[in-house]
């Protein structure tokens, strides 16, 4: 297959991709202007794909919970040496982290762009898991697991998770528990490892200071050497999931200095048709920061109430297969905080929104996107995430700009139900 | 690629890139940390967000805000050396990318100037309600620096370390303080920083230099002429080895490292001790991430951090609260190894490689940007990043090991789980 170019005319910016052989996605953002390069190799494998079947075998298994993380960590050690030694040789700097939907791998440098593509290329693609190196891993592993059990942050974004998901595997911690991942083998590392580092389920995007043609081929020509399975598409199982909340009310008990009080939004629990995840995305998004951002009718309200302090914070995370938002802060009165939020929620059905209040959401929208831009990483890790969607980051200003107030109003009519909310409350005993 | 002019009582520093889809206009108050002023200074940055002459409210200047495609206003306060810095940014889309093509940059700029200049006061006082809800704001921050193991860690060995010097002020001000800060004094210590403190203001981003120019001295003004240098009194610490330990309800402890490093930003050395931290626990291949943490599994992190206008350097880990003594020897095994140049000549190089991408990189952030060109100011050189990197690519083994034998370890912080038995 050719090389498709796309040109963004109203950002400035092209982009050349390609699908290989193999089944990898190549995506080239040339930017010269920049010092650096930054370049993200990603599987869609994250800590929700816990029970699959498989590759080459016919019945689905279930593995332990952290899984994915932990392979993440293992992909570093290699039998003779560690991975972040040889990209410091060659004065770029890596990375890698695990959500619930992906595992990516990363590098940024600005010198010795080609020779650090092609051990990122090659360290995720060349595993070697050892029992010795296995056990080694899970003290690390803990000793991280515990630094987040002392996060108030952390267990407050876990437990609002909990909170509203009943089965869905986003409720589980990433990185799993102690006890989880103290029952990983090698053997599982290797099985999930053949399954989802496949490069059909994989995606590479490049952003900044190098030349397309000598990129495109060095990965062709990289990727031409090495052999993988033929493979179908991977059969992922999740477990039926409800719309409503699991638990309408949570609280959970940490030594805290302000209680801490976090309302989720559960938006779905199973799979959104791509058709409309766009829409459900930005307007959820739009709405969000127009209702709570400062400034925002509501955030007035907890304001001047005095409900909430600087701590306050929303967010919105929509997935293929699970979406959520959460509002939250420290505060001293969470009951009081928690009854006005959802009250406020709850009467979004029939908010009086303005052609006027539209036009400002879509400014702001547009600024955001744009400012977003100014970081390789924010794109490149944007860019695939829409892409899992088949929509590409850059067509979002104008598809911004489509958005009508009869859009907004029919979005809100639909958006909140009692049943969808849950609120969680982390306080001293 | 920067460039500066002094004038109407302010330094203007120009740097004109296409690496941004957005301007950025920041604006640096400089003064020196004094225990006196802290909680003044800690607050203002809250109460410049709460409105401005012309939008005396907070939801009317977030509307303006949003009007002018997402403007991105942010206020703080950090401490750089023994100063305390307040810095003021507005981001605002750059024109070229907006669909209309609007006169958004000076309606930033006529904005910009009322964030620096006119909050929102009635006649010679700020307004008591907002003074008091922010009081409370702030005082939930301080109350809520303990949460945070890590950062409650450092700020509390900066404390025993620096006792009795001003880097010890806490940045985010004292909560006893509070309660004496009202709307008139608070009014009355803002103008008095207006017209005194050292102010610098940074413009990035794809834009007409003249027009730029022009737009700007149109609306931002000072009557200071020239602008009075503030120098501090660089008094120099004998360093005293202390340990100290503090127990908590924490499953992980956190121990942490100060040293007196006895260089700054503007010595000869300087680069010299940028390689060293490279070497010594900069990035993931140095020393103590390799040693603690890859070799002996002791600790989820261990790094160093450099402070670059005092003169400090701090280890950071955290570990399993019986595993202290092994890991405090093992990071003194690794500082007496600096010292005693145990590293290769290709470590070295790596790193300065390293060290170059780093810096580099972050020119390639906005922020980051300005915040690196500040360094200047702080020390009061003209040591560009180019010329930093330059310095950094030359230094040798003998220059590290130099430096490493200028450096001191000062205190030992431990905090750690409560009722065990952490003797040193």
């Amino acid at each position: 297959m050719p090389v498709h170019k796309q040109h963004y005319a109203h950002i400035g910016e092209t982009i050349y991709s390609e699908k290989l052989d193999n089944g990898l996605s190549v995506f080239l953002l040339p930017k010269k202007e920049m010092a650096k390069t930054y370049s993200i190799f990603s599987t869609n494998y994250g800590s929700i794909d816990q029970t699959f079947v498989p590759i080459g075998k016919q019945e689905k298994i279930t593995v332990p919970e952290g899984i994915a993380h932990f392979l993440e960590h293992k992909l570093f050690e290699k039998k003779d040496r560690d991975v972040f030694a040889d990209f410091s040789k060659q004065g770029a700097s890596a990375n890698a982290f695990t959500s619930f939907t992906k595992t990516a791998y990363l590098f940024s440098a600005t010198s010795q762009i080609e020779k650090n593509v092609e051990t990122l290329l090659d360290f995720v693609q060349e595993p070697f898991f050892s029992d010795e190196s296995v056990e080694k891993e899970k003290g690390i592993i803990a000793q991280e697991i515990k630094m987040y059990d002392d996060q108030p942050e952390w267990q407050a974004f876990m437990s609002a998770l909990k909170a509203m998901f009943a089965h869905h595997p986003v409720h589980i911690d990433i990185a799993g528990t102690v006890e989880s991942i103290s029952k990983i083998t090698k053997e599982d590392l290797y099985t999930c490892y053949e399954t989802f580092y496949h490069p059909d389920n994989m995606t590479l995007f490049i952003a900044g200071n190098f030349d397309v043609d000598t990129m495109m081929d060095l990965i062709k020509t990289n990727q031409e050497k090495k052999q993988f399975r033929k493979t179908d598409a991977i059969i992922r199982e999740y477990p039926e999931e409800p719309p409503e909340v699991y638990q309408k009310e949570k609280k959970v008990s940490m030594a805290v200095s302000v209680p801490k009080c976090t309302i989720g939004i559960k938006e779905y629990g199973k799979e959104l048709d791509k058709k409309v995840y766009l829409k459900k995305e930005m307007l959820t998004n739009i709405v969000l920061d127009y209702l709570f951002s400062k400034g925002g009718a509501f955030y007035e309200k907890l304001y001047e109430e005095n409900l909430i302090d600087e701590s306050f914070y929303f967010e919105t995370n929509l997935e293929k297969n699970f979406g959520y938002s959460l509002i939250g802060t420290n505060t001293n009165n969470p009951d009081a905080f928690s009854r006005r939020c959802k009250e406020l929620l709850l009467s979004t059905a029939s908010l009086p929104v303005t052609e006027e209040d539209v036009e400002r959401m879509k400014r702001k929208k547009i600024g955001q996107l744009l400012r977003s831009m100014n970081s390789l990483e924010f794109i490149a890790n944007k860019f695939i995430h829409y892409r899992q969607q088949d929509i590409s980051f850059f067509d979002l200003i104008p598809f911004v700009q489509t958005l009508t107030l009869a859009d907004v109003r029919e979005f809100l009519k639909n958006w909140i139900q009692e049943e969808k909310l849950s609120v969680c409350t982390i306080m001293n005993e | 690629m920067e460039s500066t002019v002094e004038t109407q009582g302010i330094r203007y520093h120009f740097i004109e890139t296409k690496k941004f889809k957005t301007i950025h206009l920041v604006a640096k108050f400089k003064a020196p940390l004094q225990r006196d002023t802290i909680t003044k200074r800690a607050l203002i940055p809250y109460v410049l967000k709460e409105g401005t002459k012309s939008y005396p409210k907070r939801q009317l200047l977030r509307r303006k805000l949003d009007d002018l495609y997402g403007g991105m206003f942010s206020a703080d306060g950090s401490k750089k050396g023994e100063n305390h810095i307040i810095t003021i940014r507005l981001e605002l889309a750059n024109p070229k990318f907006l669909p209309d093509n609007t006169a958004i940059l000076e309606e930033g700029i006529a904005l910009f100037k009322e964030l620096l200049f006119h909050p929102i006061a009635d006649g010679k006082a700020f307004i008591p309600a907002i003074i008091e809800r922010e009081k409370q704001t702030l005082k939930q921050k301080i109350q809520s620096l303990a949460d945070d193991k890590m950062q409650y860690a450092n700020l509390r060995l900066i404390e025993e370390m620096c006792k009795g010097e001003p880097y010890s002020i806490r940045v985010h001000g004292y909560e006893e303080d509070l309660n004496e800060v009202d709307h008139k004094g608070l009014y009355e210590y803002y103008q008095n920083m207006i017209k005194e403190d050292e102010l610098d203001v940074y413009v990035v981003g794809d834009f007409n230099r003249r027009e730029m120019e022009q737009t700007l001295s149109k609306y931002l003004q000072r009557d200071v002429h020239p602008m009075k240098k503030i120098s501090l009194s660089g008094e120099k610490r004998i360093s005293k080895q202390k340990e100290v330990i503090e127990r908590q309800a924490v499953q992980q402890a956190k121990l942490h490292i100060g040293y007196r490093t006895n260089i700054t930003f503007k010595d000869e050395e300087y680069p010299a001790f940028h390689v060293f931290n490279g070497l010594f626990g900069g990035f993931p291949s140095s020393k103590l991430f390799m040693n603690v943490r890859e070799k002996h599994s002791l600790a989820y992190y261990a790094s160093s951090r450099m402070e670059s206008h005092k003169g400090l350097l701090f280890v950071f880990s955290g570990i399993a609260p019986e595993n202290y003594t092994k890991t405090k020897n093992i990071i003194r095994e690794q500082f007496e190894a600096m010292k005693a140049g145990e590293f290769t000549e290709q470590a070295l190089c790596e790193v300065k490689d390293l060290i170059s991408n780093q810096l580099l990189e972050t020119m390639d952030h906005p922020q980051g940007m300005v915040e690196l060109l500040y360094q200047q100011v702080l020390a009061d050189t003209e040591q560009d990043p180019k010329e930093l990197i330059a310095k950094i690519k030359a230094v040798t083994k003998k220059d590290v090991i130099d430096a490493a034998k200028k450096i001191e370890e000062d205190t030992v912080y431990l905090l750690t789980e409560e009722g065990g038995n952490a003797s040193a």
